[in-house]
Order: structure tokens, then C-alpha cells, then sequence
């Protein structure tokens, strides 16, 4: 296996600590490009992953009532200015079960490269997930990120999944997310990207509310500049009694960019309830001119405005 | 330093003469408006209004819903759509009538919103260090009656309620050091308890040595004032005393301000 000093340093550029994310303790799965260079699992977490023929299949099990407190650490990355990362994953959470995942993607060097991801993520009866995807680009705009997740939220079950593209240039983000929520179940999906030059944004999450007392929010922030562009297509579907769902969308744009929401409601129960909120504009004057008053010029202002948003 | 309050037809004649444009004494004025006049639209908010805030002082002024006291406020602050279609801004005796907000901020000019916007992202922590260096800023959400271990880490978003986003804001004004703090409404939207929490941020400010420009529809609040001034109609109708103000603004009070109320009463 190659050695880890690549993505060690990789992590402190973007001020993550390795020791946390590598150490001896941190269950975790690090890969560039289809080289795999560490895999490690813990008591209760059992990581296993191969590559083959261009494509990394990876496997996450986080046993049945165990509650894993040290987060499990996917690291994915390309370390060179061409390439591709394919990546099929598994993950399951047995019933009763908890854990935290951080995916660490960091193209930091890419200048034309694709990274994508597969997922199928299943979060079996009582058990809680969430999952942190991080990625990290670099200045040249030339990287297709295409991450794809199909994830199943048993009865009583919760999803928490964040997905942040805040550092460096988008390239090419297509994100597409189906999320089915079991009865009592709670799956909560946020995606903050921040898209400039001629970065281009899609984003499609899909929440289907199946069961009874099912819950689902989808919650996006983007914000584009320059010549950059995005559509944001949320999807909530209530099926069931006592759904309730929202999608809450606000996009910010700036300068030639052009940006789109599409919340889609859709309820074929009577008692199930969903709702949404869409905000596409510049940065609001009143938030604008209130930092203004604290003797922040216009950009400084405007920046931290769109930075809160995207934390 | 304080004076009795003067009637409209009075304030006018004294806004004639050369160094008493203000309606007001202008001995270490701070900020001092000159035959300002604004419109929105089609509609004429400010008028020929005079008004000199001393350096030190706590000024209040009092005015009816729509006798154009935020209007007054964003003017000062040099909000967008604010400019003045007449006279001057001077502040230190420098007009700035063409500064922008952050350059007004700068000077040491600052803004408590009647109702503040909020930030997704940006902790109390961060929002009460913005501009200058604000020191302890537990002290201040102490000064507007919030626990500093319950409040620092939130967001200054919409999981805050409304009072206690209105104390976040007054906090944040303090914490900056203005020279002016101008306090849109500070008592709107809070309960009848916390006025107590804005007389004691009033004594603290006091004691600060900043200068305010507090502005409300309660006459109750002009009494901790240094001096006060009655807006209507978008003019300034009277100026001294706070407790002739407000005897004055009890008396002639409009209910909706049309400027027509105090000038036939």
C-alpha cells in the first residue's frame, strides 16, 4: 500500500488534524485514486474495501447496538493533476446501532479529474447515522464530482447527512440523493456549496416519507458568482400518516451567475404534510447594511454573509 | 445643559438663525442635522427638520408611529434610499452626507435596528465582535439581561425569538464603543420586564461616556434622558427638558402622525 504522508499533509493544508482522521484509534479507509493506502476497523466497525478495474468497492459495518463514539473516516482523494476515483459503497448501520462517518474528498491538486461515488446506505431499526462529506478543490475548476446515494432509513431510525463544497472551485458538481424514510424515522439532508468562475452546480435530493410519523427536511445553501451556475431540485414525497417534510432552499447570486430552485411537494396520504420555502436573490440589504453599521465594507460584508450561510 | 421645551412656530425661528440651526444647543454638538428633508417616493417624510445631538448626552426622540423616526435613524446611518433631498448631516461638523454606511460605522456612528436582521452561520460571539474590539462579550449580553453561556454559541438566526434578538442587538451596538449609538425602538418587541433591562443599558452607557440617539414612541424612557425631542409630521415640533418633551408629546400626541396634529394643537 502507498504511504499515508500524502494525505497526512493533504489533511493539515485543509486543517484537519491526521491523527484524529489516521491514528491507531479512528476506524477509516483512505484511497487515492484506486490505490488503496489504509484500511483499518475497531471494535464494533469493520471496514473493508478492494480495487479492481478502475473502481473501488468499499464496505462499512457498524455492528448491531454498538455506539461508536470516535467518527469512522473515509479519506478519498487524487493527488495528481489527472485522473479518475470511482468508488461503490456500502454502508450499514445494524439495528440499534450509531455512528458518525466523515468523508474527506480532497482534489486539491486536480486540474482534470473525476471523483464518483456510489453509495447505498442503509440504516437499519433504531440505528442513527451522520454523515459528513467534505470536499476540498483546488483553484483550477477542472474536477467532475458526481456522488450518487440511495439510502434506506428503517423504523425509528435517523440520517443526518451534510455535504459541504465551500473550499476551492466547484468544477462540476452533480449530486443526486434518494433518501426512503421508514415509520418514525427522521432523515435530514444539508448541502452548502459555493460555486464562482464557471463552476456548475446541480443538486437533486429526493426524500420519500414512507411510513407512518416519518420526518424529512432538506435544507440547501448556494452561492454563486461570477459566471457560475446552479439548479437545486428538492423532492419530498409524503406517503404515509403523519409525514411531514420541508425543503428549504436559499441560494445567493451574484455578478453573471445563474442559479434555479425546484422544490417538488407531492402528497398522496391525507394526513401527511409537506412543506417548502425558496429564497434566490443577492445578499439581503438589511443583513447587508447591519454589518455595514458595524464598519464592515460592502465586500467584507457580503462575504461573511455568504460564508455564515454556507458554515 | 438642558432646556425647556420649545413649541413648533418657536423651533422654526430658532432653525433660522445662523448657529442655533439644530432646534437645539449646539455647544459640543456631536451630531448635528441641518434642514434635512427626505422623501420616499411620493411622499415627503422628513421636512426642514433641525436637531443637534451633544457630544455625551442621551437624547431621546420621541415621535408617533410614522412621524418618521426610523426614517430619521437610516438617514443618520446613511442606509440606501436614505439620502437627504435637503440639508446636511454633520457629524463633528463634517457633512457626510456622501459617506457610505461602513465609513459613517467608522467614524464611530452605529445602528441598533427596530428590527434587526439575522445571520445564518454568525454566533452572538462573532456578531458582538464585529468592528472594533469589543471586549468581554459576555459582558454585554450580561448589560441587556441574557446568560452569556446560553447565548454566545447560538446563531443570530431565526431560532432566536424576537426580544432576545433585539437584546443581541443592542448588546452589539454597546460592544462596539460608538461615539453615536442611534437605538431604533429598543423597548419594541420586548416585554414590560426587560424595559427595566433598557433603563439599566441606558445607566450603562451613560457611564460609558457614548453619546445616543435613543428614539421611541415611550415617553416613559425620555425621563432617563439627558434631553429630548419631540419629531411629527417629520419636523422637530419641541426640544429641552425631557419631562417638558414628554409632557409635550403626552399632551399632542398623534395617534397615527399625519404632521398636522401637533402643529394645530
Amino acid at each position: 500500500m502507498p504511504e499515508l504522508k500524502p494525505m497526512a499533509m493533504a489533511l493539515r493544508i485543509v486543517g484537519e488534524d491526521p491523527m484524529a482522521v489516521l491514528g491507531p484509534d479512528s476506524a477509516h479507509l483512505v484511497a487515492y485514486g484506486h490505490q488503496l493506502a489504509s484500511m483499518q476497523s475497531v471494535p464494533g466497525v469493520t471496514v473493508l474495501a478492494t480495487s479492481a478495474k478502475g473502481v473501488i468497492h468499499a464496505r462499512v459495518i457498524v455492528a448491531a447496538g454498538r455506539q461508536i463514539v470516535q467518527p469512522v473516516h473515509l479519506c478519498f482523494g487524487l493527488f495528481e493533476r489527472f485522473g479518475t476515483q470511482v468508488v461503490e459503497l456500502d454502508v450499514t448501520l445494524e439495528p440499534g446501532s450509531s455512528a458518525t462517518l466523515w468523508s474527506h474528498c480532497l482534489f486539491t491538486e486536480a486540474e482534470e479529474a473525476t471523483h464518483a461515488m456510489t453509495a447505498r446506505i442503509a440504516i437499519q431499526t433504531d440505528a442513527s447515522l451522520i454523515y459528513q462529506e467534505v470536499h476540498y478543490h483546488g483553484a483550477s475548476g477542472g474536477i467532475e464530482v458526481v456522488p450518487r446515494a440511495t439510502v434506506k432509513v428503517g423504523p425509528r431510525a435517523r440520517y443526518k447527512a451534510d455535504f459541504s463544497l465551500v473550499q476551492g472551485r466547484v468544477g462540476t458538481l452533480d449530486i443526486d440523493y434518494t433518501v426512503d424514510v421508514a415509520e418514525h424515522a427522521v432523515a435530514e439532508l444539508t448541502s452548502k456549496v459555493y460555486g464562482f468562475g464557471t463552476d456548475a452546480i446541480r443538486i437533486r435530493e429526493q426524500v420519500n416519507l414512507n411510513g407512518e410519523g416519518a420526518r424529512g427536511l432538506i435544507k440547501t445553501r448556494v452561492a454563486a458568482r461570477e459566471r457560475a451556475t446552479a439548479e437545486v431540485i428538492g423532492v419530498t414525497h409524503g406517503n404515509a400518516a403523519g409525514a411531514r417534510g420541508h425543503v428549504d432552499c436559499m441560494e445567493i447570486v451574484r455578478d453573471h451567475a445563474v442559479v434555479s430552485a425546484i422544490p417538488e411537494v407531492k402528497v398522496t396520504h391525507p394526513q401527511a404534510k409537506v412543506t417548502h420555502e425558496a429564497a434566490i436573490g443577492s445578499v439581503d440589504s438589511k443583513q447587508l447594511e447591519t454589518l455595514m453599521a458595524r464598519g464592515l465594507d460592502p465586500e467584507s460584508a457580503v462575504d461573511l454573509i455568504i460564508r455564515g450561510m454556507l458554515t | 445643559m438642558n432646556s425647556p421645551a420649545q413649541p413648533a412656530a418657536e423651533q422654526e425661528k430658532r432653525a433660522s438663525d445662523a448657529d442655533a440651526t439644530s432646534g437645539a444647543p449646539t455647544a459640543g454638538g456631536l451630531l448635528e442635522l441641518r434642514g434635512i428633508g427626505l422623501r420616499l417616493g411620493a411622499k415627503e417624510v422628513l421636512c426642514g427638520l433641525n436637531l443637534a445631538v451633544a457630544q455625551g448626552e442621551i437624547h431621546v426622540l420621541l415621535g408617533a408611529n410614522g412621524s418618521g423616526k426610523s426614517s430619521l435613524a437610516h438617514l443618520i446611518m446613511g442606509c440606501d434610499g436614505y439620502a437627504p433631498s435637503t440639508g446636511d448631516i454633520l457629524f463633528e461638523g463634517r457633512c457626510i452626507n456622501a459617506m457610505p454606511i461602513h465609513e459613517r460605522a467608522r467614524l464611530g456612528i452605529t445602528l441598533a435596528w427596530q428590527e434587526p436582521a439575522r445571520f445564518e452561520g454568525i454566533s452572538v460571539r462573532a456578531y458582538l465582535a464585529l468592528g472594533a474590539g469589543a471586549g468581554d462579550p459576555g459582558h454585554h449580553l450580561e448589560a441587556v439581561g441574557l446568560a452569556p453561556s446560553e447565548y454566545l454559541h447560538r446563531a443570530v438566526d431565526k431560532t432566536l425569538s424576537g426580544g432576545e434578538r433585539k437584546r443581541i442587538e443592542l448588546a452589539s451596538a454597546i460592544a462596539l464603543r460608538p461615539r453615536l449609538a442611534i437605538l431604533d425602538e429598543p423597548s419594541a418587541g420586548i416585554d414590560l420586564l426587560s424595559m427595566d433591562d433598557i433603563v439599566r443599558l441606558i445607566g450603562a452607557i451613560r457611564a460609558a461616556g457614548m453619546t445616543v440617539l435613543l428614539i421611541t414612541h415611550q415617553e416613559e424612557l425620555a425621563l432617563h434622558a439627558d434631553r429630548a425631542s419631540q419629531l411629527c409630521g417629520g419636523r422637530i415640533v419641541a426640544s429641552g427638558a425631557p419631562a417638558d418633551v414628554a409632557e409635550n408629546y403626552r399632551a399632542r400626541r398623534c395617534r397615527r402622525c399625519d404632521g398636522e396634529t401637533c402643529e394645530h394643537a
